[in-house]
């Protein structure tokens, strides 16, 4: 029956093809890694494609993993085939109602990327914690390896639960394998159709609640009955195990890929065998069988089915021969006797009576930390001694609780006969796109085994990738990085010489560069170490400059094709000409929907190729005097040179336990230290031009634009090339101006060129800012930028008009985030930094901001000169307005327990106007803070002379007594959706607490999910016919309960609004919402016209700008105040500049039609609602009215 | 009644009022409006392949560069298989303005290049267009381009269009040419099957606060008819391709002067985006009270009666016209 179809594809539509095929219903959430999982059943369904019963499955976004499960056990109990996907913390919001769905016996399939669960910190990498989380719930459990499995068991998983009704968490590593793509035979709708009994899909139906057939569940039951009734499922449980087994016999007989629920690989007299699951198996296979070969008795049984553990066949698969064990989890459960699944096969032992003299348990792998041969030989190593460790750890260095074990790192077992490619590229330039590419052809035109693999930074802009490409005769498992390449290609000249990207060259391997330069004058543009490299490992070396290639065919940076096309010619993989063919053929069949252009223009990029690759002579010795440069800065902290300087090296994995917090805290002030010189052009500024407004530094996304006043004595050591100017307003007329780049932070955006105002009037092209090679300038404004950097920032308090030019004179506390170029939400955050960053704690909900925020190596939040700034943590996604609101609560006891020292300590301080100043402070300006940390300072003194228990508390918590400025940050997907709830009870408290909504009006750190905040009109990921609902007005709900300060906001429509808002919003003694317009990549457009499109919106009445201050009624003055003027754009004109709205207009230009004029009607109505309630009359007391709007 | 009937683009048609290439075309409810107004053709809004290349050039690196940049997010818009940035949205339409009206669909087109040109005209041939309208909406801006290259480049362009279409074409000319009699003589071989005068660019402004272009088009009025009655009456009696007008044909007797210049047809735009689609229907009726009250038999006895070759006082229409103007007035 099976017909042998092979496809290349991930692990994640591997699992999805079978799930959408054999499912009606799927409700689910958008987490990494899981969620492309529900974007292609969502796009095959606009698709319309059908199950296996001819039926287009359902698709519904949920508002959170914990709504999308409840919607699944709702789609269950009406008797619906139903699926749902997801990770983490998703899989952790859905444990309740699996308790529930699996208590009440439904036939179920969910399918888990597993991820691990954020503790220390949050990662978004693989390992068991998650899944191993769930073992209570009652679900069987079944764990694939690799991408095939993950679709045979997506399949078996369905025809268990139909049996069994006992629901299924089907599971695979995140990344590991929901990312890698591999070639693996698919499924038909016959092979399908043959696993999945209708007879069972039947009764799974007609379990299903209907009116035509009344029953009740979900009742509560008492302790008379309640145990008695639990105990009834046991028989089908028992059964599970078998069924499994018969489903995978059936499976083989099938498809002749066979599985047992323990399969044994390894010598058939093994003495030391190992115990896992998941991806690691596959290395640790690999390892076994090199190993074997070599004469060792060892072997290692991968457990598939690990609830319900049926200790009958997992002892059967163990060898007689066995001497000792180690079982391998892949999580940490502190403070158990050991982990899960040592446990587990400990009791399994004990209960089967099966002696085994030693049985140890480990970890390895958490965050999809590496899981090498070397590391599996050094397990069994360990097996080895006399007296193994126990609760050992592998893959790190535990020089704490010395827990880890020793493994030779130089050990591997790579296949000489594969290829081994290893390529460095920017997301930008489109490499590791082109590499999915190349595996495709290759896997789908070659009878050769492939696999790729892609390691990305943790930046969004400017973010490096490494491509790991395995290509060979044999089928590829290993779930490992590449340790010896046989192919390396750096697609950016200038990560040779920041990075040892020659590290893992194999030698005699092949080196293909993109640089800048003709071929023979590439040489000399290596530095020391790279020349050495290439000359002791005999490397081939090839050159093109792709770049040029890319510009003269029209494709800016865009290399990938370039590059593959050199690939392709240097590996041999296939005969050139065949390759190029497909590779065009690839062209067309990506490109030819987005565009006749982009096509031609790729395909002139590969032909113009080839005659531009040029083969390199390498020099007999190394002749380049330059060094690589130090990462980091000898100047910087020594946290920084110790740990987050490794970090940037990318050896972070040689960093031991010894170098880290038990508790994930970390310093601030890192991200000013990276240089990352990613711009290709950087603002250069005019001075004789400009008309000293700031707004270029008020819009940079990355603090890369800075605005000074100083004295003119501070300009005596500055160099030959800093720009100053005198200050033109009588603010502080006298002093120097000057506005300078940070050319290593500069992402070449272009919003701060956008933006600026003043135009030469004989040559209205040239701005008082303009955009100048990065090359050209950046010696010259990196030594401009440490000087500026050294200026005293002016004495805030001298500032006497806090708007949006006068905030740029405050020092950022927020800046070279990894933010994508052009980002529309970090220019709020750092504003608000400005402002109050000296007094902040932030909260962030999980998202774009928490991760350009708080994703390590380095990070964006500053200290001053003081050493004060911003405090920040992230929770999680769902409970960040609450987690807050804890911020809140706290700093208040903290400020009460101060005050009741000083209470107590009142006589001995001796100082009333002190103590009663302190302690009514209601500071709102710079002054008077400044002003009470003066009087926090002077109470210091004195407590130093008061000899009490009391004093000494004060003295450490008096600093509660400046107040405290709590933020709440996240984006729509968290104010709108997921965390709804928990926002509108922190709201409805009253407690002075301050959100910033970054509003997206998508999910942008998923990809772009529609979330409710989603405009009409607007394409999106679950809404890709284009959004129908209108978008929530969460600024008017929380305007409902009358106490809010609420504003809406837009920095590219109306500056000074954000930053009145902020300081308003700051000093109401209540709850504040600002929801700021934030423009994004999921926009579709070019960021460049970020504030332009801010502007149209704001035009167009769609955005509409207000404060709506509920002080305000105590003057008996309306709350709401519109600070956008009636509407003067079209709503038509501002979506037809965003990819988002386009897409619907040429997909389907009269559905677009009306969906536009729903817009356009919702924006007339909201407005005038708006302009009503702005207009409405508030009565003063004794009216009758009381002072209510 | 009136013979009104005239012929164009190989279509006989009842009268000479066509609605001129516009966004009105774009609504299929207005097109439906149009012909129930007694259009006797209808003219689509020309599809600009620069448009189209920039477009998608422009989605291209705003979608694509963010894509496989990023663990959490491989993409971050949607990608439905029919979804292009490309001219199928026009070719679509198209079809649906075929499939919607009984009258003959005239297809626009603005090519930036040799390839496009020819691509494109054969994509609107394929989607179901009755004929095409080559719009050479190109401004010679180039110092580096003669005269004679920038007309050989579009009589070479058209040549080709006319030798891959079956359908009819017509040319939408500028009247920036230096000979532009010449010009006309030259592609009147080509046999191209009309010639519509003039083209109305956007006219740019300038915007003296910001220092900024200032695109703008605003609608055209009578007084713009008279530069394109005179190279009506010019041209016609030399070419044998049909000749329609268009810009600046607001009233009944606009479109007599028209005739009597030598246009086949009158294109209507900015009056029916002024009026809307009854305007049609009103002008047709007036024009034909017009001749019927002159005692005019059909609108081909009208047909050139006032052009260069029959007017009787052709330097009228020549630079004569002009001197004689300024003299009157310095008189």
């Amino acid at each position: 029956m099976s017909q042998k179809t092979t496809m290349t594809v991930d692990g994640n539509e591997a699992a999805a093809s079978v799930a959408y095929r054999t499912n009606q219903v799927m409700a689910i959430y958008p987490i990494t890694p899981s969620s492309p999982m529900g974007e292609f059943t969502d796009e095959w369904a606009v698709a319309k494609k059908t199950n296996i019963w001819g039926q287009i499955p359902l698709i519904q976004e949920m508002q959170s993993e914990g709504g999308a499960v409840g919607a699944v056990h709702g789609a269950l109990q009406a008797g619906a085939m139903t699926t749902t996907f997801t990770a983490s913390q998703g899989l952790l919001l859905m444990i309740p109602n699996m308790f529930k769905i699996a208590g009440e016996m439904n036939s179920f399939v969910m399918h888990v990327a597993a991820r691990t669960v954020a503790t220390h910190a949050l990662s978004i990498f693989c390992d068991h914690s998650d899944v191993m989380a769930c073992r209570g719930t009652g679900f069987t459990m079944l764990c694939s390896n690799s991408v095939q499995e993950a679709h045979d068991f997506a399949l078996i998983s369905q025809a268990v639960t139909l049996e069994s009704r006992i629901p299924v968490l089907h599971f695979f590593d995140g990344f590991r394998t929901s990312h890698e793509v591999n070639k693996i035979n698919i499924l038909s709708d016959d092979e399908l159709r043959h696993m999945i009994d209708d007879d069972l899909v039947e009764a799974h139906r007609l379990r299903g609640l209907s009116p035509d057939a009344p029953k009740l569940r979900g009742t509560a039951q008492n302790p008379d009955v309640f145990f008695q009734a639990r105990e009834a499922c046991n028989p089908y449980y028992d059964v599970v195990p078998g069924m499994v087994q018969a489903q995978m016999d059936k499976f083989a007989e099938m498809t002749g890929r066979s599985y047992k629920l323990y399969d044994y690989v390894g010598a058939p007299d093994a003495e030391r065998v190992i115990i896992l699951m998941g991806s690691g198996c596959t290395s640790a296979e690999d390892t076994i069988n090199y190993l074997v070969e070599k004469g060792e008795k060892i072997g290692m049984i991968k457990v598939r089915l690990y609830r319900p553990f049926d200790i009958e066949s997992f002892v059967a698969a163990i060898p007689d021969s066995c001497k000792s064990i180690a079982v391998l989890d892949r999580t940490k459960e502190p403070g158990a006797i050991g982990e899960p699944m040592y446990l587990d096969v400990i009791t399994a032992l004990r209960e089967a009576g099966r002696e085994v003299p030693t049985v140890i348990g480990g970890r390895y792998g958490l965050s999809s930390k590496q899981f090498t041969p070397a590391m599996v030989k050094g397990v069994f190593d360990h097996l080895s001694q006399d007296k193994p460790m126990n609760h050992f750890t592998v893959g790190i260095v535990d020089d704490v609780t010395r827990k880890s074990i020793d493994y030779d790192a130089n050990f591997d077992i790579e296949d000489d006969n594969s290829v081994r490619a290893l390529f460095f590229g920017l997301g930008a330039d489109g490499t590791v796109g082109a590499n999915k590419n190349s595996i495709k052809i290759i896997g789908e035109n070659t009878d050769r085994h492939v696999q790729g693999y892609f390691v990305y930074d943790s930046k969004k802009s400017g973010a490096r990738t490494i491509s790991h490409l395995r290509f060979g005769p044999k089928p590829i498992c290993a779930s490992h990085l590449i340790d010896r390449a046989s192919f390396v290609a750096v697609h950016q000249f200038s990560q040779i010489n920041q990075f040892d990207v020659l590290e893992l060259a194999d030698e005699g391997a092949t080196l293909l560069l993109n640089a800048p330069y003709e071929a023979d004058a590439v040489w000399g543009h290596l530095n020391k170490e790279a020349q050495q490299q290439i000359i002791e490992k005999k490397l081939k070396m090839f050159v093109i400059d792709a770049d040029r290639v890319a510009q003269d065919v029209g494709m800016g940076r865009r290399i990938n094709t370039i590059m593959q096309a050199c690939f392709f010619k240097l590996s041999n993989v296939l005969p050139i000409d065949e390759a190029m063919d497909l590779i065009k053929g690839a062209i067309k069949k990506t490109y030819m929907r987005k565009g006749e252009e982009i096509v031609k223009r790729n395909i002139a990029a590969v032909d113009e190729s080839l005659s531009h690759l040029h083969e390199i002579d390498v020099p007999a010795e190394a002749t380049s005097t330059e060094s690589r440069p130090p990462i980091i800065s000898a100047e910087a902290p020594d946290f920084l040179q110790r740990v987050t300087a490794v970090m940037m090296a990318g050896q972070g994995d040689l960093l031991p336990v010894s170098a880290f917090t038990p508790d994930g805290t970390w310093p601030t002030d890192s991200a000013r230290w990276e240089r990352r010189n990613i711009a290709v052009d950087i603002p250069i500024w005019e001075p004789e031009l400009c008309i000293q407004c700031n707004k270029c530094s008020l819009v940079c996304p990355h603090t890369a634009i800075r605005a000074m006043v100083y004295e003119e004595d501070k300009l005596a050591d500055a160099p030959g090339s800093f720009k100053s100017v005198d200050y033109k307003a009588p603010d502080f007329r006298g002093l120097k101006f000057t506005i300078q780049v940070a050319p290593e932070d500069c992402t070449g955006c272009n919003l701060c060129v956008g933006v600026c105002p003043a135009k030469d009037k004989s040559n209205p092209s040239r701005k008082a800012i303009n955009m100048a090679p990065h090359i050209e300038h950046v010696d010259r404004e990196r030594d401009n930028y440490e000087f500026f950097e050294n200026i005293p920032p002016v004495d805030r308090t001298k500032i006497k008009r806090l708007d949006a030019k006068g905030s740029q004179f405050l020092l950022p506390l927020f800046g070279s985030s990894g933010a994508c170029a052009g980002c529309g939400e970090t220019a709020y955050i750092r504003i608000l930094t400005q402002l109050f960053g000296d007094r902040m704690l932030i909260a962030n909900a999980t998202g774009c901001s928490s991760i350009y925020g708080g994703n390590l190596p380095t990070t964006p939040y500053l200290v001053n000169p003081e050493g004060r700034g911003p405090s920040w943590s992230n929770s999680l996604f769902e409970d960040n307005a609450e987690f807050g609101l804890g911020y809140r609560l706290a700093v208040d006891q903290h400020r009460d327990k101060a005050v009741a020292l000083l209470q107590k300590l009142a006589e001995p301080i001796a100082d009333g106007a002190l103590i009663e100043e302190l302690i009514n402070d209601e500071s709102h300006s710079d002054a008077d803070y400044a002003a009470q940390r003066e009087r926090v300072e002077q109470l210091r003194s004195k407590l130093k002379s008061i000899d009490s228990p009391e004093a000494r508390l004060l003295d450490a918590c008096a600093d509660a007594l400046v107040r405290k400025s709590v933020w709440i940050f996240g984006g729509d997907g968290w104010a709108y959706d997921i965390g709804y709830g928990g926002l509108d009870h922190v709201l409805a408290s009253g407690r002075d607490v301050n959100v910033m909504v970054l509003d997206t009006e998508v999910y942008s750190n998923t990809g772009g999910q529609a979330s409710k905040s989603t405009p009409v009109g607007a394409a999106a990921k679950f809404a890709i016919a284009g959004k129908e609902i209108a978008k929530k007005d969460l600024g008017l709900m929380a305007m409902s309960y009358g106490h809010v300060y609420v504003a809406s906001v837009s920095l590219g429509a109306k500056d000074n609004q954000v930053v009145k808002a902020m300081l308003e919003a700051e000093a109401y003694p209540g709850p504040s919402l600002i929801i700021a317009y934030s423009h994004c990549i999921a926009h579709g457009y070019d960021l460049k016209y970020g504030l332009d499109q801010q502007t149209r919106a704001v035009d167009s009445g769609v955005w509409p700008l207000y404060r709506y201050d509920p002080r305000r009624v105590q003057q008996l003055e309306t709350p709401l105040q519109l600070d956008s003027t009636k509407i003067k754009g079209s709503v038509h004109d501002y979506m037809a500049n965003e990819a988002r709205f386009r897409m619907i207009e040429k997909m389907n230009p009269q559905r677009f039609k009306k969906l536009a004029e729903a817009s356009a009607d919702h924006t007339a109505r909201r407005v005038n609602l708006y302009q009503q309630l702005s207009q409405l009359q508030v009565h003063g007391a004794g009216n009758g009215n009381g002072k209510d709007a | 009644m009136i013979d009104t009937k005239t012929q164009y683009l190989g279509f006989d048609l009842p009268h000479p009022f066509v609605p001129g290439a516009s966004p009105m075309a774009d609504d299929l409810d207005m097109v439906r409006r149009l012909e129930d107004a007694g259009a006797p053709m209808i003219t689509l809004r020309s599809l600009f392949e620069e448009q189209i290349v920039g477009e998608q050039m422009a989605n291209f690196h705003a979608t694509a560069e963010p894509a496989e940049s990023f663990a959490e997010a491989t993409s971050y818009l949607p990608e439905p298989e029919d979804f292009a940035f490309g001219p199928y949205e026009y070719l679509e339409h198209v079809r649906k303005v075929r499939d919607a009206v009984d009258i003959p669909v005239v297809g626009s087109l603005n090519g930036a290049t040799p390839g496009g040109w020819l691509e494109h005209a054969k994509l609107i041939e394929d989607a179901g267009a009755n004929a095409l309208e080559l719009n050479i909406y190109d401004v010679a801006a180039d110092p580096s381009l003669d005269a004679a290259t920038v007309e050989q480049r579009t009589i070479s362009m058209v040549e080709q269009v006319k030798a891959r279409l079956t359908i009819p074409v017509a040319v939408k000319l500028s009247p920036f040419y230096t000979s532009m009699a010449n010009f006309a003589q030259q592609l009147d071989e080509t046999k191209v099957d009309a010639m519509v005068i003039f083209n109305r660019f956007y006219q740019p402004d300038i915007d003296v606060e910001e220092l900024e272009i200032a695109r703008m088009l605003q609608l055209s009025d009578s007084s713009e008819l008279r530069l394109r009655l005179r190279w009506l009456a010019i041209l016609s009696p030399h070419v044998k391709a049909k000749l329609a007008v268009t810009g600046g044909v607001h009233t009944p007797i606009d479109a007599v002067k028209a005739v009597m210049c030598g246009a086949s047809t009158v294109q209507l735009v900015s009056s029916l985006l002024h009026h809307g689609p009854g305007f049609l229907k009103a002008m047709r009726e007036q024009f034909a009270q017009w001749l019927e009250s002159h005692e005019y038999t059909s609108l081909e006895q009208m047909r050139g009666s006032m052009n260069m070759q029959r007017s009787g006082n052709p330097s009228a229409l020549e630079r004569a016209n002009y001197m004689q103007i300024l003299q009157s007035w310095q008189m």
